[in-house]
């Protein structure tokens, strides 16, 4: 896992923090029927900030993620994106959605479309962008993530870790100004994770504000600028990645960080 | 064992060779399939003495079929004048005497274009629809096709047809400008109600004053006189094509998160499936004029249409909700993500796999619907069935049964094969996509 830092050089002059907000989550609550999965979560993300989130499974971090942009809904508390607050307005939620990306540990790709109108079906659809134009956009992409080659496969022909990058290409089709990444490579084989982490990087690299959810911990290191670390449905601890590895305060965070890279 | 060494080195490749003959093309066919063991064999040859006797007894009956005789008697006599007096013949003289009657009802005889023009029309405008490679322009021809299939077979003034296609525009009109003001679901109703408004008070009075003013309009043809297969396609292509939108319509109101929505798509599909077919159509044949306004006299034809289509929904609606229940979690949030809004992630993602899932269903309700038509015997329409007790009604056919029977079969067999057949070609084709 760490030895990503050490094949591949990350740029970080781009990377650069604005004072901008991007999300602004407060005092949010989330029960599911009467389980209690996010307890009081504040969170302030500026723009250009790239956060990783970790911890056990059933923490909560993947529901918090996907509050963000609604496919969860919380019961109390603010989420703000981009200015607009979360509510149940349709309209609302239809707008924070085509700017906020999302990529998804199982990729979500529809199998019924080329990879090519995986990509395009967003810009022309949700955007209006005419065909050929929302095209050339989607082969920009499917360029940057370099796998142009495969514009007219379907999904189920490609590698997982294809596939994933073909998400990732199709969320960025849509120019979001935030991503979230829900686990991307949990269910790829170790193989096909390096590819997904570099996609990744290149994308903080170009100043991209992003929140995973990983147990990468060598990307993290390599490119997060805050580590969240989330137990039982609230934030523990957060710091900056080398803080948060060499010197973490919590007992939990501790026992944690012990059991991924301790084996 | 201890002895053999390990080593070994091959220094001459194999050539290939032709398998033993005992073991390709048609030999082995029937080695396999036909007498892999003694059971086997001995139930190859018992299969093979029932064809045979089946055949023996069948085939002269068919093949010495009596085609061109008046009644069963000038048949018989046929029979009995060419023969020993011992066998059979079949008296396909029926069908060469009354298959207009057969396929048309007592549709008049000078208007048969009609009805076969109706059923070209519904074929254009169907074609777009069944092969997605055709222009998606022909979708215009598809729009029109009902209405003018409509006037084709009942004639009459032209209006009428128009007025009620206006009843859409209507529906589609109230849509846009309620959806642009109100939420969605008052858009919804709106778009329902307003249309139902519009057909029940102003159509009719809107259709007789244009006719009043401009009268075009070709003959009218009441419904009694529709009969046979003609009656039984129209039923059932007319149940067909309204169903399955409506039964999607109904899949999706069951889905879905709105609590009133719902209810009603659980209450109408469960109530509509509880109740035999059958007792829809004696419904529709005696109870409905109580629930119109009353002094509408409503076309007995048209209820039979409605109540079997509304009967065929509530089942394409179960066949669809399966489909949609087969789709992972993650597509329909694919599509939330992105930024789509309900309608775009149904029509985009959601139905386009939930439908191919549920092709086999959806024919398997289609070919059952079309048989189910002959059901109309008992209310009194003439569908093919009801047709041949009329001919074997009369003094000429009296008594005669199997070659009505098997010639009615032999066409909705077709009919029903051709359906299967088109949803394989549609399975295959859209099986590429499979994970």
């Amino acid at each position: 896992m760490v030895e990503l830092t050490q094949e591949r050089a990350v740029d970080r002059s781009q990377m650069q923090v604005s004072d901008e907000v991007a999300i602004e989550i407060r005092n949010m609550n989330k029960w599911y029927g009467t389980f209690h999965v996010l307890r009081d979560i504040n969170l302030t993300v500026q723009r250009g900030e790239r956060i990783v989130i970790c911890g056990p499974s059933g923490s909560g971090k993947s529901t918090l993620i996907r509050c963000i942009n609604r496919l969860e809904e919380h019961q109390a508390g603010d989420i703000i994106v981009d200015g607009t607050e979360l509510s149940s307005d349709l309209k609302n939620i239809d707008k924070i959605r085509s700017e906020v990306g999302m990529c998804f540990q199982h990729f979500n790709l529809f199998p019924h479309l080329t990879i090519l109108e995986n990509c395009t079906l967003a810009p022309i659809w949700v955007r209006n962008t005419p065909k050929k134009e929302a095209e050339e956009i989607a082969m920009h992409f499917l360029e940057k993530v370099k796998i142009p080659d495969q514009a007219h496969k379907y999904p189920g022909m490609l590698s997982g870790g294809q596939q994933q990058r073909v998400a990732i290409a199709r969320s960025l089709c849509m120019k979001p100004r935030i991503m979230l990444f829900d686990e991307p490579t949990s269910a790829l084989d170790p193989e096909m994770i390096k590819e997904v982490l570099d996609t990744m990087i290149e994308l903080a690299e170009e100043g991209m504000t992003m929140l995973c959810v990983t147990h990468e911990m060598g990307f993290a290191q390599a490119v997060a600028n805050r580590v969240i670390f989330m137990d039982q449905g609230q934030i523990v601890e957060q710091n900056e990645p080398t803080e948060f590895f060499n010197n973490p305060q919590s007992e939990r965070t501790q026992l944690f960080l012990s059991q991924i890279i301790g084996h | 064992m201890s002895d053999t060494p390990i080593t070994y080195v091959r220094d001459t490749m194999l050539p290939q060779k032709a398998p033993p003959t005992s073991e390709i093309g048609p030999v082995r066919w029937v080695r396999e399939n036909l007498f892999s063991s003694p059971m086997n064999a001995i139930l190859t040859i018992l299969s093979l003495y029932i064809v045979y006797t089946v055949i023996s007894h069948v085939g002269p009956w068919l093949i010495n079929g009596i085609w061109d005789a008046d009644s069963l008697t000038e048949c018989r006599e046929i029979i009995a004048a060419s023969g020993d007096g011992h066998h059979s013949a079949a008296c396909f003289g029926v069908i060469t005497a009354r298959w207009h009657q057969l396929v048309f009802g007592y549709y008049p005889s000078e208007l048969y274009w009609r009805p076969v023009l109706a059923l070209l029309v519904f074929f254009v405008g169907i074609a777009p629809v069944l092969f997605p490679s055709l222009p998606r322009k022909l979708f215009i021809v598809s729009m029109i096709a009902p209405f003018l299939c409509f006037w084709l077979l009942w004639g009459g003034s032209i209006w009428l047809p128009i007025s009620i296609a206006l009843g859409f525009g209507v529906g589609v009109v109230a849509f846009k400008l309620l959806s642009a003001s109100a939420s969605s679901l008052v858009a919804i109703i709106g778009a329902i109600v307003l249309p139902l408004i519009y057909w029940l008070y102003l159509s009719g009075p809107l259709a007789s004053g244009l006719a009043s003013i401009v009268p075009l309009g070709i003959e009218f043809v009441p419904s009694r006189s529709f009969g046979g297969f003609m009656l039984s396609i129209v039923i059932g292509l007319s149940a067909i094509v309204i169903s399955l939108p409506l039964g999607i319509l109904l899949a999706l109101g069951r889905q879905s998160d709105l609590f009133i929505i719902k209810t009603c798509a659980v209450v109408f599909i469960e109530v509509i499936r509880g109740v035999p077919l059958i007792v829809w159509l004696f419904t529709a044949q005696l109870l409905l004029n109580y629930f119109l306004p009353p002094g509408s006299n409503f076309d007995l034809t048209l209820r039979v249409i409605i109540m079997v289509t509304l009967f065929a929904s509530a089942y394409i609606a179960e066949v669809v909700r399966g489909g949609l229940a087969a789709l992972p979690k993650g597509q329909y949030e694919g599509g939330d993500s992105l930024g789509l809004n309900y309608w775009q992630s149904m029509q985009l993602i959601i139905l386009p796999q939930a439908l191919k899932i549920s092709i086999p269903g959806i024919v398997n309700t289609f070919i059952g619907l079309f048989k189910d038509t002959t059901l109309v015997v008992f209310i009194g329409l003439f569908d093919p069935l009801g047709i041949a007790s009329a001919i074997r009604a009369t003094t000429e056919w009296n008594g005669i049964y199997w070659e009505l029977f098997l010639f009615i079969g032999i066409m909705f067999f077709i009919s029903c094969f051709s359906m299967g057949r088109y949803s394989l070609y549609l399975e295959k084709k859209l099986q590429r996509e499979h994970r």
